[in-house]
């Protein structure tokens, strides 16, 4: 039921931006998203009918900062067990990653869940156990919602979560690269709601259309873009309502509140040569956890 | 990396855990203290949590509005 499909009607949407003579490139910010382009064949095909889609800052390993993977690295050569998503294990740092440290012997384990990382720390009660926490705001509130619960006192999180409309925000501030319209993230979305993100049609006047991954998905969001911009129009479009409020998961936002206040990574580490400008969750308790 | 799947809730554990089904016969246990959901209801799970309530009625619909907003245009 929630998986949409309909070749006719994607064919159709294809014809109909065929016949406009049209040179537009649009950005999306999420790996899923890029997945379904690539999978499908679609940036091939939106390329022939005058459409790039360009992929920006939407994946957490991309906004982690060489700090934080130092740092992390530096842990588990302390002899602390580190846990995160398997998308960190390989993830170089200056001289190693992750995965060589294991190969060394170091304890580092990919993690589904930062449940799985609890359940490490009750298991390991002699260990210290640190879960690099990396994600935006759909994965925020899983570790926001752990922390609240009073996890073992051997447990502790290095704080790497990010918020995209700051990012977003940055990307536009910099000005380096043209977009003419935003497909922005389904999941991410289904926390932060689609009003956030008004603010940036007004103030840089791009289009946006928040999509969900199927190829129907993102061929129904590049055709909302280019109407708009036929029409002279920038404003915050919801294609992917069935997971998408305008206020978006507001049990889940009250939680990250809770836990964590927003910081410009930039003030934590001037010399930070990233990605983008972030904003950064930061968790007010994690200088008291006991590393 | 925020990756989600969509299953359907066939048992509430506990205040804080449901079982729910992939549809391909896999069935998890997830965490649901972010959602108030019910047996029944779809939930977008991510990392071990259910992050969203799914809407079966906007998904039903979700079609039907992009082929009349095609047509819409047809008109024009």
């Amino acid at each position: 039921m929630f998986s949409l499909n309909d070749k006719k009607l994607a064919r159709q949407i294809v014809d109909k931006i065929k016949k406009l003579d049209i040179n537009l490139k649009f950005m999306h910010v999420c790996g899923t998203h890029q997945d379904t382009l690539l999978k499908n064949g679609l940036d091939i095909l939106l390329k022939d009918c005058g459409i790039e889609i360009g992929q920006g800052p939407g994946c957490p390993v991309c906004v982690t900062t060489q700090k934080e993977i130092e740092e992390m690295l530096l842990l588990a050569q302390n002899g602390i067990t580190v846990t995160t998503f398997g998308d960190m294990i390989n993830v170089p740092g200056e001289n190693q990653s992750l995965q060589n440290l294991k190969t060394e012997g170091y304890d580092i384990r990919a993690v589904y869940s930062i449940i799985d990382a609890i359940s490490i720390a009750k298991k390991n009660k002699n260990k210290e156990v640190v879960f690099m926490a990396v994600g935006f705001e759909t994965t925020a509130p899983t570790t926001a919602s752990v922390l609240l619960k009073k996890p073992p006192n051997n447990f502790s999180i290095l704080c790497c979560h990010r918020t995209i409309p700051n990012a977003l925000k940055a990307l536009l501030d910099m000005g380096e690269i043209r977009i003419d319209g935003l497909i922005e993230p389904g999941h991410v979305s289904t926390i932060i709601g689609s009003n956030v993100y008004n603010f940036i049609s007004k103030e840089y006047n791009v289009p946006q259309v928040i999509t969900g991954f199927e190829p129907i998905d993102i061929l129904m969001a590049v055709w909302m873009l280019v109407k708009q911009i036929e029409n002279n129009e920038a404003y915050v479009q919801n294609e992917y309502t069935r997971a998408v409020k305008k206020e978006g998961n507001i049990k889940a936002q009250k939680i990250i509140n809770k836990v964590f206040k927003s910081g410009d990574i930039r003030r934590l580490d001037p010399d930070i040569v990233g990605y983008v400008q972030v904003e950064s969750l930061d968790y007010p308790g994690a200088d008291e956890t006991p590393l | 990396m925020c990756l989600a799947i969509p299953g359907k809730v066939i048992k509430i554990l506990n205040n804080e855990n449901a079982l729910i089904d992939y549809g391909d016969g896999t069935k998890r246990k997830v965490n649901i203290s972010l959602v108030d959901i019910n047996i029944g209801d779809y939930a977008l799970v991510h990392a071990g949590f259910a992050i969203e309530k799914l809407n079966k009625k906007e998904a039903k619909e979700t079609l039907a509005i992009f082929r009349e907003m095609l047509s819409i245009e047809e008109e024009n």
